[in-house]
């Protein structure tokens, strides 16, 4: 859910050049102009082109030399990654997973949240290996506005897949001094756990006096679809937008878990429904 | 709802203008929150330009407030907020066609239409089809509220296909809405039903067919 925010927004204010798939996976493949084969791995991803062709040139992408930021990331290998994390084509996965050794801070991010999706537990060997050292491994890098690993993605992504070996390697994460690593690790650990005294947690961020927190706290209650939360989500203070989006996503948890359509609206899901029509 | 009276009590006589300073005072963003919805519950439409202005300030708690406030002055606000629209950036456009949203009333109708049809952004569109649901029809004589409703009719069944799932949900709130509030439904009504239960039957997100399935419900138990 995370991941699909910013590619959304940016679609939101520049739709940029019309492509057709074929086109688009030609400009992947050229290699003479870098901005066009950027733009091409992000469309694919962004309109679920699915098609072989396409996979195999975004695998290609991932071990892209060519296109280099001018700290020395790859821009490429990121795009491709997050776009193959959309496509839902597990063959990828290997190929992910080597991303997860990349130099690249952001093609490691990117790699993990695509694993995420994907939702092959063959990832999670790997995946803890980026936590080794644990907490006090854990600390920003100098000049840099992150740490030394994605340790949000990587922790996430160990809840969505089940990692339940993981969770002694995850416990730690609670107190990481940035507040953003330790939601991820609360809302891992309920994952895990099934224990939802972890949500609590989550539900008191939601008072916290900082937006970004807030957010962040919402946005992942909404991943894991904790309905005792959405009146607390409804009520916090943010853009109305992401409580949509966070109140989605724990009305659609409940709605797998209570089969619908084929079963009738439930009373927990009509209130819900109640809480978003008064965000419209 | 309670801490916002006990903010105000220290108010009481505050005059619109030192109100307005405190907001231009307001040295944090949470500081702006509390002037903010002091001056919107002051419900003083002096008040109206400077809650016009928050909106574009990219502080949401404010720009609740600021919206409640013009929301609760109702009709006065309506000529300010249409005059000024097409000046808003599109956070601000947003909050401001989400104010007309809520105040009904139907001076908005042109650009609740026009916003619902073809704003590029995702959320003016999810705020417009809400507001097209909720017109209070009676400020209209009945052949213009007819008129107007097949308009209405035509785009929100038009925005049960947009690419976005919040401004398919918010067309199916504002159906429903319409649904009960049509001034010949006996042509209208079927026609909404329909598009209800094709969105019921066929769209991709749950969320957007549980909320066809209530407005369904609620529609057929007050047949």
């Amino acid at each position: 859910m995370k991941q699909d925010s910013q590619p959304l927004i940016n679609a939101e204010i520049a739709e940029g050049e019309p492509l057709t798939v074929e086109q688009a996976i030609a400009n992947l493949r050229q290699t003479a102009d870098t901005g066009l084969r950027y733009y091409a791995a992000w469309w694919l991803g962004r309109f679920r082109v699915a098609e072989p062709a396409a996979i195999e040139s975004l695998v290609v992408a991932l071990g892209d030399e060519s296109d280099r930021a001018p700290d020395g990331g790859y821009p490429l290998r990121r795009n491709a990654a997050r776009a193959l994390g959309k496509l839902g084509d597990r063959t990828v996965v290997p190929a992910l997973i080597q991303c997860l050794q990349c130099d690249d801070y952001y093609v490691r991010e990117s790699a993990a949240q695509a694993l995420e999706s994907l939702g092959d537990r063959e990832a999670i060997p790997t995946l803890r290996t980026l936590l080794s050292g644990g907490v006090t491994a854990a600390v920003a890098v100098p000049g840099k506005p992150h740490l030394v690993q994605p340790y949000n993605a990587v922790i996430e992504a160990l809840g969505t897949l089940g990692a339940t070996d993981a969770v002694e390697d995850i416990t730690p994460f609670l107190e990481h001094e940035v507040a953003q690593v330790q939601n991820a690790a609360t809302r891992a650990l309920y994952q895990l756990t099934g224990d939802a005294t972890y949500c609590d947690r989550l539900v008191e961020r939601l008072q916290e006096p900082n937006l970004q927190l807030r957010r962040s706290a919402m946005m992942d209650l909404g991943a894991i679809g904790y309905l005792p939360a959405a009146g607390a989500i409804a009520a916090t203070l943010a853009e109305n937008s992401l409580k949509l989006i966070a109140l989605q996503g724990v009305l659609e948890s409940h709605l797998r878990q209570s089969d619908f359509p084929s079963q009738t609206l439930s009373t927990e899901a009509r209130q819900v429904l109640i809480l978003m029509d008064e965000l419209l | 709802m309670v801490s916002v009276l006990d903010q105000t009590t220290a108010d009481v006589g505050a005059t619109v203008a030192e109100l307005v300073r405190a907001i231009e005072a307001a040295d944090s963003k949470g500081a702006m929150v509390v002037a903010v919805n002091n001056l919107a519950t002051a419900q003083n439409v002096a008040a109206i330009p400077t809650l016009i202005t928050v909106l574009g300030y990219n502080n949401p708690g404010a720009a609740v407030a600021a919206v409640n406030g013009l929301a609760a002055l109702g009709s006065a606000a309506v000529p300010a907020l249409l005059e000024q629209i097409d000046g808003y950036n599109y956070g601000a456009r947003a909050w401001a066609i989400r104010a007309l949203a809520l105040i009904g009333d139907p001076r908005a109708l042109p650009v609740l239409l026009e916003t619902a049809k073809g704003d590029f952004a995702l959320s003016v569109r999810r705020a417009a089809a809400r507001g097209l649901g909720t017109i209070h029809w009676a400020l209209l004589p009945h052949d213009q509220a007819a008129t107007a409703q097949s308009d209405v009719l035509d785009v929100l069944t038009n925005a049960t296909a947009d690419p976005e799932w919040v401004v398919r949900y918010a067309a199916v709130a504002g159906l429903q809405t319409l649904a009960a509030d049509l001034v010949e439904p006996a042509g209208q009504k079927p026609l909404i039903l329909a598009a209800l239960q094709r969105v019921f039957a066929q769209d991709e997100t749950p969320a957007v067919q549980a909320r066809a399935r209530l407005a369904l419900d609620t529609l057929e138990s007050t047949r």
